[in-house]
């Protein structure tokens, strides 16, 4: 009974504080908006317009009240799920979103694959010799990926890989005659071409996302590495493990049965939020590989100005952010016994 | 720990950590590397026009896309400019965000964190709740956002930049601030009739300094990469300014031709970011980890 009132009194607390935390999120994108340079109505009624159409529209946009009353206005607008119009497009900014956010997501979980794929046994590794010149060799390794300029690597590695040696698809989601081949169901290209059976689209989508999203996946690794050494030393220095050594199980057995298992918990919410910081190098990492997703989507409209467009992208990655936090406060909740 | 706030002689004990910290991260190749690279990025920034060999900005459209050698050690750009010379000023302009955004993010962090841990109650939850919201953007983002608002140039990305690195240091600060906020010091200069703001500037502010100073040079390696990428999407300095960020991107149209318009500013960004993550790691391991990981 108390424990159940506990965990709800827990939940609601956290509840307040994420929408608490949502609430200075749209504040803050709202006056980034405002202070940008671009004008607004310029923008919808173009250079020629007389002053009695500028004044309209200037009054249409609210922007004659007062400064709460129009932020009371924008907060009504998002919780409805109206985020303005795209000015290139003409159509809703929201939907454009939707529309290269699968593009994005497929790059930043093959990403985030690899990088745990990569980070995980590097953290063991390192965290099992230290001091030692393995662990000294992980360190230098995963602190390079982490102090790459990602945006520099990618091109780097586009004329290596690419126009040097030919052994990857250069920049796109996949090769030129491809395009439009393949119906969009999903927006996930994998998934389409394998559901419309189309197995050249899929090895070329493979092929063109394999650089990219190993670059990302390198760069993310530096983090869940140094995180998993640093859990895996925690584990090692207990005395459990020398019990279980005298108890005649093998380094092997202790280490990845008793330590590694330990740990899992702490690796799965370190990996949630890696996940969020893989969004930043998207950015980049979409410019230079011309990938049509989120990153790409948002540098373009940052060059052209257009407002609505670049705060929405902003706002949704903080409520990305905000969720991936939660997700993993969760998951730690949910598979740490120590909190039931 | 209270005492040791006490003694006089707390300043040369300081000095002597200082000098242990030194002979511990000179002990540590990778660490005497990062302290290397550092040394000489100063010292380049600080030379610049002995060590330049030629002029960052003459233009001289006879001798374009030369590649290194021939009178230019990393040859030269679309432009004809000597791309070793303007890789030596860009030092400069490194230095200069480093030093900007450290100046700026320092004392907001310390003021921030130290008033919301020391006065605490709603103080704390109205600062505290600020922070997490501008932690909730990853930093390049935030900063993208901001020079979308302020203009794209050069200082309005170190401003950019300082306002979405704060959180962290505000957060450390507080933590400190925390440990020794019921010390017996405080009190005393509580009883003495020392105002709040007082007792924050005078004797908290002055024991969050060491750890915030070294989680400053940890955050630097970032500040770095974030200023060469709003460099690289032409948000940052603008040309003909030699910014390493801002020479990959408009080398960028020539790459497959002459690769060293790319390939030399990536290298000394690389070098320069590696050589602060180095050091913050050995910082790291110099001083107690447990210390460092707390928030």
């Amino acid at each position: 009974m108390s424990k159940g009132r506990r965990r709800f009194r827990r939940a609601a607390g956290q509840a307040v504080s994420v929408a608490v935390t949502l609430l200075g999120l749209l504040m803050l994108t709202f006056f980034i908006g405002r202070m940008m340079p671009a004008d607004p109505v310029r923008a919808i009624v173009g250079e020629d317009a007389t002053p009695e159409t500028y004044d309209m529209v200037y009054s249409q946009l609210g922007l004659d009240r007062p400064l709460w009353a129009q932020f009371l206005r924008y907060m009504g607008d998002v919780l409805t799920g109206n985020f303005g119009q795209s000015i290139r497009t003409g159509q809703p900014v929201i939907q454009d979103i939707l529309h290269v956010m699968p593009a994005t997501i497929e790059l930043a979980t093959f990403a985030i694959v690899i990088g745990a794929g990569l980070g995980v046994p590097l953290g063991v590794l390192a965290a099992v010799n230290k001091d030692r010149w393995i662990d000294h060799a992980v360190r230098v390794f995963s602190l390079f990926g982490h102090s790459m300029p990602i945006f520099w690597t990618g091109m780097i590695a586009l004329l290596i890989f690419y126009a040097g040696l030919g052994w990857v698809g250069g920049s796109g989601r996949m090769d030129y005659f491809y395009i439009g081949m393949v119906p969009s169901r999903t927006g996930f290209l994998l998934i389409d071409s394998l559901l419309a059976g189309e197995w050249r689209v899929f090895f070329s989508a493979i092929n063109h996302l394999i650089l990219p999203a190993t670059l990302l996946g390198y760069s993310a690794s530096a983090y869940i590495t140094r995180m998993t050494r640093s859990f895996m030393l925690d584990q090692l220095n207990q005395e459990y493990m020398t019990t279980a050594r005298v108890k005649g199980l093998s380094r092997g057995q202790t280490i990845w049965r008793h330590a590694f298992s330990n740990i899992r918990v702490q690796l799965v919410t370190i990996v949630a939020l890696s996940y969020g910081a893989l969004l930043e190098g998207a950015v980049l990492i979409e410019t230079v590989f011309a990938w049509p997703g989120f990153g790409q989507y948002l540098t373009n409209n940052l060059v052209i100005g257009d407002m609505n467009a670049v705060m929405t992208c902003v706002l949704i990655v903080g409520v990305i952010f905000i969720a991936l936090n939660l997700l993993s406060d969760i998951l730690y909740r949910l598979f740490d016994p120590r909190t039931k | 720990m209270t005492d040791a706030a006490y003694s006089p002689a707390r300043l040369p004990g300081w000095l002597s950590a200082l000098r242990n910290i030194f002979a511990y991260l000179l002990r540590s190749p990778t660490s005497a590397f990062g302290l290397a690279v550092i040394a000489i990025l100063v010292l380049t920034a600080i030379l610049a026009p002995w060590i330049a060999t030629h002029d960052p900005f003459t233009q001289n459209l006879d001798n374009v896309l030369q590649p290194p050698g021939n009178g230019h050690l990393f040859g030269t750009d679309e432009l004809g400019r000597d791309i070793f010379s303007r890789l030596v000023y860009g030092a400069r302009i490194t230095l200069r965000i480093i030093f900007l955004v450290s100046v700026v993010v320092g004392p907001i962090g310390l003021i921030v964190g130290a008033t919301a841990g020391y006065v605490g109650g709603w103080m704390d939850a109205v600062l505290m709740r600020v922070t997490d919201i501008f932690l909730a953007f990853p930093s390049l983002i935030l900063s993208l956002a901001f020079v979308a608002a302020l203009g794209p140039s050069l200082n309005n990305a170190i401003i950019a930049i300082a306002l979405t690195s704060w959180p962290p240091i505000a957060r450390l600060a507080r933590a400190e601030t925390m440990t020794f906020r019921k010390a017996d010091y405080i009190a005393a200069a509580r009883l003495q009739g020392a105002s709040p703001m007082r007792i924050i500037l005078k004797s908290i502010i002055p024991m969050c300094l060491p750890s915030v100073a070294i989680r400053l040079t940890l955050n630097m390696a970032t500040v770095i990469l974030t200023a060469a990428g709003l460099g690289f999407l032409g948000l940052g300095a603008q040309p003909p300014e030699p910014e390493w960020g801002a020479m990959i991107a408009t080398g960028r149209r020539y790459m497959i031709d002459s690769w060293w318009l790319v390939a030399c500013p990536g290298v000394a960004i690389l070098c320069v970011s590696l050589a602060f993550n180095l050091l913050g790691d050995g910082l790291r391991d110099a001083l107690d980890p447990k210390q460092m990981n707390r928030r």
